[in-house]
């Protein structure tokens, strides 16, 4: 077997760029007008998913990540794979701020030819280690990935984002049992839990319609974790000295104990952006001149640039 | 113009009015598919399994041993990719009666890219026995099809478009299953096609027949089961044939097409066209349908050059002649 750890020493800039008085609130909020004007563009993308994942994500890549940008494939780079791969946008705006590739490319999102697919291929764009966008398939790659580094005696880790209507598909769950079974502490898994999947569903006569609005709405999903043997972290998900907290502790979890961690991050879909916020009807959508002005009031871009937001 | 999973949509809507059975199982994307129509109308009769394919296969069938006549609703490839197997055992193998509306099939599924689109659900569909597999044209002939197979006793399933094509068949036309409808009637180059993709043909056969090319244009609609005699009857005379599907090359409308012409030894020769062995990608319909060689211009550009190829084939073997083929 050939297996390359030749980057098993951290790149350089890796956890200081965070640390280092980055503004991570402005970075957040370019990425989510990214979000909202790259789809505008380009006439096709999704929303709610990539803005409710937003602070999470920029706080993995600006502060967590042990990751080069400069070497996307570096073999001990920590790995992250998006699982809901249909907010594809979020992480494309995230790398092009972190320096994957120039923030210009996002506005080849989704046209033909181009490395920014609808859902992310790790066969062209540089940062993307997993492809993904039929949901459910992304924990049971983050597996292999963490199994395979722990058979190889490598100390990266490894990184899942899920969307909370995604753990719905069967497949999830069986990765959730594999990971506790093969004790992976190496690997987090984060499930934004923003309450609400694609098809929302309003009260019907009164009726309370929850199953088709809120995906886990009748169930304990930290019980359901707890019980198949995973650290469980629950957090709000917009508040990044909770976000940072939680990182802190599924490190130490990683080091200190044999179960994978999981961080329940509460959300909410569309967040950031007055008209797309709370709704099921901006999973996916493209705004209009007047909501793009509207979002740029309101997330303070005017006068800022990208350079400066990184 | 009316895309074909609007048609579906307001036709199961319109059907659940008068019959009772038909409930519908969807998988988060209701708003998408257009079940969303039915769920107003019927909310006790809507099934929200949520992301879960596998899933609502076998919550259909368990309904279907009721009496109850379940369509699903999803994106095409998460049925015939990632359900498979439940529809192979639990629907295919016992002849259930479940419906599968593959929503968003084929290339065009609004720039989601090569995860979402389907390009290889008729040869997979097709190799199952007791399944029906249904290709329509257009809205006319969506609508036509999902009241048959609504009807129709067995698993049946149903390709559908996400986005309008241009009509091609008449308001009052009557679906026959297993029949070959001949769209174009002139001409020995015969051009087969099935689903959305049989209106680009005949916009290509127009195109053709301005460079002085005259191609006939045969849809068929049923993948499976094929009525042979009909699709050799619509073949008749011709010497060049030429089948187009927005699907692989590879055991789709082309591969059942050469099945049933491998049986004759007087067949024509076939050339199949639709999607290469490879993956395709993100972009806009206009785009894809260009670069993988399906709009009607490109359909048109290809069919030429296959008939100078089969013309100089014939020249320098002097062996076959335009007038041998199916008669
Ligand atoms: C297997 C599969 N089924 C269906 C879809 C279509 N789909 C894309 S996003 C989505 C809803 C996802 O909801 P959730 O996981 O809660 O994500 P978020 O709310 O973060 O957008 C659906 C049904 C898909 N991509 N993959
Ligand atoms: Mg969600």
């Amino acid at each position: 077997m050939d297996i390359d750890v030749s980057l098993s020493d951290p790149p350089s800039d890796a956890r200081a760029s965070g640390a280092a008085g980055v503004d991570l609130h402005r970075i957040a909020r370019h990425v989510r007008w990214h979000i909202l004007n790259t789809v505008a563009q380009s006439k096709a993308g999704h929303i709610g998913g990539p803005l409710s994942m937003a602070d999470l994500v920029v706080a993995l890549y600006f502060r967590e990540l042990n990751i080069d940008p400069h070497r996307p494939d570096a073999p001990g780079r920590d790995r992250f794979v998006l699982s809901k791969g249909h907010s594809a946008i979020g992480l494309y705006s995230v790398l092009a701020l972190r320096g994957y590739f120039p923030v210009a490319e996002l506005a080849t999102f989704d046209h033909g030819d181009s490395r920014l697919q609808g859902h992310p291929d790790m066969r062209l764009t540089p940062g993307i280690d997993v492809s993904t966008g039929s949901l459910g398939q992304g924990l049971s790659a983050a597996v292999g990935i963490a199994l395979g580094a722990r058979m190889a005696g490598q100390a990266f880790r490894t990184w899942v984002m899920l969307g909370d209507g995604e753990l719905q598909e069967g497949m999830v769950w069986e990765a959730v049992n594999s990971a506790s079974r093969f004790e992976l502490s190496s690997l987090t898994a984060i499930v934004d839990v923003n309450g609400l999947q694609q098809f929302g569903w309003p009260a019907v006569d009164g009726r309370d319609r929850f199953d088709r609005s809120e995906p886990w709405a009748h169930v304990d999903l930290a019980a359901i974790f707890r019980g198949y043997g995973w650290n469980v972290i629950e957090i709000d998900g917009h508040d990044f000295a909770a976000i940072f907290a939680a990182f802190d502790e599924a490190g130490e979890n990683a080091r200190a104990t044999t179960r994978p961690t999981v961080i329940l991050a509460g959300t909410i879909k569309g967040q950031g952006i007055s008209f797309t916020r709370g709704t099921y009807t901006w999973h996916n959508g493209v705004a209009s001149e007047e909501q793009l002005a509207t979002a740029r009031a309101e997330l303070m871009i005017e006068g800022e640039t990208d350079e400066s937001a990184a | 113009m009316k895309a074909q999973r609007d048609v579906w949509g307001d036709t199961v809507a319109e059907i659940g009015l008068t019959d009772p059975s038909i409930v519908l199982v969807d998988g988060d994307l209701a708003n998408s598919t257009k079940a969303d129509r039915f769920a107003r109308e019927f909310p006790d009769r809507f099934i929200e399994v949520g992301i879960a394919e596998q899933n609502m296969v076998g919550i259909a069938f368990g309904l279907s041993t009721l009496g109850y006549r379940p369509w699903l609703s999803t994106f095409a490839v998460f049925l015939t990719h990632r359900a498979l197997d439940p529809i192979r055992m639990l629907v295919s193998q016992t002849g259930a009666n479940v419906r599968l509306a593959g929503a968003y099939s084929g290339l065009l599924n609004g720039s989601s890219g090569k995860t979402h689109q389907d390009v290889e659900d008729l040869a997979i569909m097709r190799a199952m026995p007791n399944m029906t597999v249904l290709a329509p044209a257009d809205e006319v002939e969506a609508a036509a099809v999902t009241r048959w197979a609504s009807d129709h006793e067995g698993p049946v399933y149903v390709r559908i478009a996400r986005d309008a094509v241009r009509q091609v068949l008449p308001h009052d036309y009557t679906f026959r299953l297993g029949e070959a409808v001949t769209l174009r009637a002139d001409g020995d180059i015969v051009l087969v096609s099935t689903g959305v993709q049989s209106s680009r043909v005949v916009e290509a056969a127009d195109l053709l027949a301005a460079a002085g090319i005259r191609a006939r244009v045969v849809h068929l609609p049923t993948i499976k089961p094929l009525n042979e005699a009909s699709l050799l009857d619509s073949l008749k005379g011709a010497s060049l044939l030429i089948t187009v599907e927005e699907h692989t090359v590879i055991g789709g409308l082309g591969g059942a097409v050469c099945e049933v012409l491998g049986n004759y030894p007087t067949s024509p020769r076939v050339v199949r066209l639709g999607l290469d062995d490879q993956w395709s990608e993100s972009g806009p319909d206009d785009f894809l349908l260009d670069k993988y060689g399906l709009s009607a211009q490109r359909v048109a550009e290809q069919v030429r050059s296959a008939v100078t190829t089969h013309e100089a084939a014939i020249a320098s073997s002097g062996a076959a002649t335009r007038e041998e083929g199916i008669r």
